[in-house]
């Protein structure tokens, strides 16, 4: 089982940002946070563990 | 004085006099069941099939029209097999396999259930309740003719119930007047209301859902509808935060709008006002007839404790759920199951009355387990929140294209056996053998020759031993436990060794009459399998 990565590990960093701003440029609210659902999930999905899940929503909380 | 609540499909047991109204001292009754409802009657079949003497009292005289449970799932119809009742059942039902989900009005997916295979019962089945209640009273007649003491009386309803410490007084009401009974045991399946609970001010607590149901089973005159099950997320048509549509026998049809908790109940129970929901929903074209229909809410709720002494609670009285994932009367039906072999033991002095306890313990464990699923079907169904909208809607938008999301859709998950992990019947599992049949589940169903495993299993404990020697026959405690033996040479479909073995060579598992596992180990030992016995009936 693999731990949840919270040391940097996305290469490029500054591009993925902005890809991900760019994603939600010309949305409203709701549909920004509509594509925020959907992203969360899609990703999930891609992890996959459950534990590192659980670690993630913790970590994302400013609990773990 | 004494007028119906509601109306009867079928009239089955017509209230008569019984001698106990004229007698000088009230009779005693081993065990009296107060309600006449799917669970109260399943009760009566599980302890008559004993030999106990069994007393239902209901408040009617049959069978209530309305349909209300619909979905029966496969344990619930192996349980009324043990009974003698399955198949009657299961030839009447209808079986669907593919669901289709509509969010708005756009279909996101469909599935195909591809039940597993090897089971002498489907996973599940679409029937009136009361036709399953018939099918169930057919059984009772049958077993009184073969000479079960078993009675049921109509229009005898409880009034009162006083506890004592060995019995149970209790004041009936009849068409002729009062009269009073005792009862070394008292079995209350009076249903959600339960009249029972108020009477000895009972607890019942949990979350009241503020939403109502408008449900109409309807006829369909055109014979080419297709047995799918539909369910709607947020209909456009006007009908409310969901609808669902399903298929039972007779060429009707399950139609349940969620119409929300401020509606005016009269207004909605207008026939001209459901058909305006219906033509919406199903387009004009389609010709029906209205057969029944009806508006409920519905709560999450279950009472404390389901043992009180001298008394017990099994089904609605006890534990209360939302429709979704069907789970009332097939968690009602194992209450039954559980209690009907540990009563009957103790009354026949082979088990510690303690042994009663964990009927409570491991049916609270199941009630727990369908709140929680329900609950969650629900708030799937009505988020709560804004951002529950936001993700469930992000779920039924991706299901359309990506089946990763299909799972996380909620629509009700189907009602399967409770495992009674951690009860304290059960012995520490010592088989390195598959989950699914680990200690405190029920025994999954394998094909055996012409028929299936469970018809051989249950009624009294099993040993049951694949490609392991034992005794055929055991006694400790006085409790006689037979042996069946099997081999995987016979297993054709494999299943036996899929569901029972795993990547062990042999096993042997000691089998509850309620076909729950008690305990099992890769080989026969005396001296683990008597512990293991004493432990499943409570005395150690
Ligand atoms: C709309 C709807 C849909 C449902 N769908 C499903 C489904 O698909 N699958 C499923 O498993 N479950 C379903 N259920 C739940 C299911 O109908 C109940 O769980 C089931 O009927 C409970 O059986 P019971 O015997 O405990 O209680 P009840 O059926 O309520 O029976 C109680 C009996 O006790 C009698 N009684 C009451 N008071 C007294 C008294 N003082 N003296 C004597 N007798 C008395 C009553 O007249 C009645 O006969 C549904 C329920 C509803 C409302």
């Amino acid at each position: 089982m693999t731990d949840l990565v919270l040391t940097p590990n996305i290469e490029s960093a500054d591009d993925f940002y902005a890809e991900l701003l760019a994603a939600h440029e010309g949305l409203s609210k709701d549909e920004s946070d509509a594509f925020n659902a959907r992203l969360v999930l899609v990703l999930a999905n891609h992890v996959g563990d459950r534990d590192v899940l659980s670690d993630a929503l913790k970590a994302a909380s400013g609990k773990g | 004085m004494f007028d119906d609540r509601y109306t009867l499909a079928y009239k089955r047991y017509p209230y008569k006099k019984s001698a106990d109204q004229d007698a000088a001292a009230p009779v005693r009754h081993p065990v009296v069941v107060m309600g006449g409802g799917p669970i109260g009657v399943a009760t009566a079949l599980d302890l008559g099939r004993q030999g106990i003497p069994t007393l239902v009292l209901d408040d009617h005289e049959g069978v209530g029209m309305g349909s209300r449970a619909i979905c029966f799932a496969k344990r619930c119809l192996e349980i009324a097999g043990r009974y003698g009742c399955g198949k009657p059942m299961v030839d009447k039902g209808v079986v669907w396999n593919l669901g289709k989900v509509f969010h708005k009005d756009d279909q996101v997916f469909e599935f195909n259930l591809l039940p597993e295979e090897g089971h002498e019962y489907p996973a599940f089945i679409n029937m009136q309740q009361p036709y399953y209640e018939s099918f169930q009273l057919d059984r009772f007649e049958e077993l009184q003719k073969d000479g079960a003491p078993i009675e049921i009386r109509g229009k005898n309803r409880v009034d009162s119930v006083e506890v004592h410490d060995d019995h149970v007084t209790l004041q009936i009401m009849t068409p002729d007047g009062p009269y009073t009974l005792e009862a070394d045991w008292l079995i209350g399946c009076d249903g959600a209301s339960s009249p029972l609970r108020t009477m000895l001010d009972l607890d019942f607590t949990g979350k009241v859902f503020q939403d109502s149901f408008l449900i109409a089973d309807i006829k369909m005159k055109n014979d080419d509808f297709p047995t799918e099950r539909w369910f709607w997320f947020e209909p456009t048509h006007g009908s409310g935060a969901s609808t669902l549509l399903h298929k039972q026998p007779d060429d009707v049809w399950r139609v349940d709008f969620q119409i929300g908790w401020d509606v005016d109940r009269k207004e909605e129970m207008k026939e001209e006002n459901i058909r305006r929901r219906l033509d919406a929903f199903l387009g004009e074209a389609v010709e029906y007839d209205m057969v029944w229909s009806s508006i409920y809410t519905f709560q999450c709720k279950r009472m404390d404790n389901f043992r009180h002494g001298r008394v017990f609670f099994a089904g609605d009285a006890a534990h209360q759920v939302s429709p979704f994932g069907a789970r009332g009367a097939n968690s009602g039906m194992q209450d039954v199951d559980n209690l009907g072999w540990k009563l009957g033991m103790v009354m026949r002095g082979e088990a510690p009355e303690s042994l009663l306890d964990t009927y409570n313990m491991e049916r609270i464990h199941g009630a727990d387990e369908n709140i929680l699923n329900s609950t969650r079907s629900t708030d799937f169904i009505t988020p709560k929140s804004e951002m529950s909208r936001i993700l469930r809607d992000a779920v039924l938008d991706l299901s359309e294209k990506h089946e990763f999301a299909r799972p996380l859709v909620n629509s009700g998950r189907l009602s399967v056996p409770c495992t009674y992990d951690g009860s304290p019947l059960n012995s520490a599992d010592a088989l390195d053998g598959p989950a699914r049949s680990r200690p405190g589940s029920v025994c999954p169903d394998v094909p055996m020759g012409d028929g299936y495993l469970l018809s051989e299993l249950g009624d009294t404990f099993t040993l049951l031993t694949i490609d392991a020697d034992a005794p055929d026959e055991i006694e400790e405690s006085g409790v006689k436990v037979t042996r069946l033996a099997l081999s995987t040479k016979d297993d054709k479909t494999g299943a036996l060794k899929e569901r029972y073995l795993g990547d062990t060579e042999s096993a042997v598992y000691l089998i509850r009459p309620d076909q729950h596992v008690a305990a099992r180990r890769p080989n026969f030992d005396d001296n683990l399998i008597r512990a293991a016995i004493r432990r499943a009936i409570g005395k150690e």
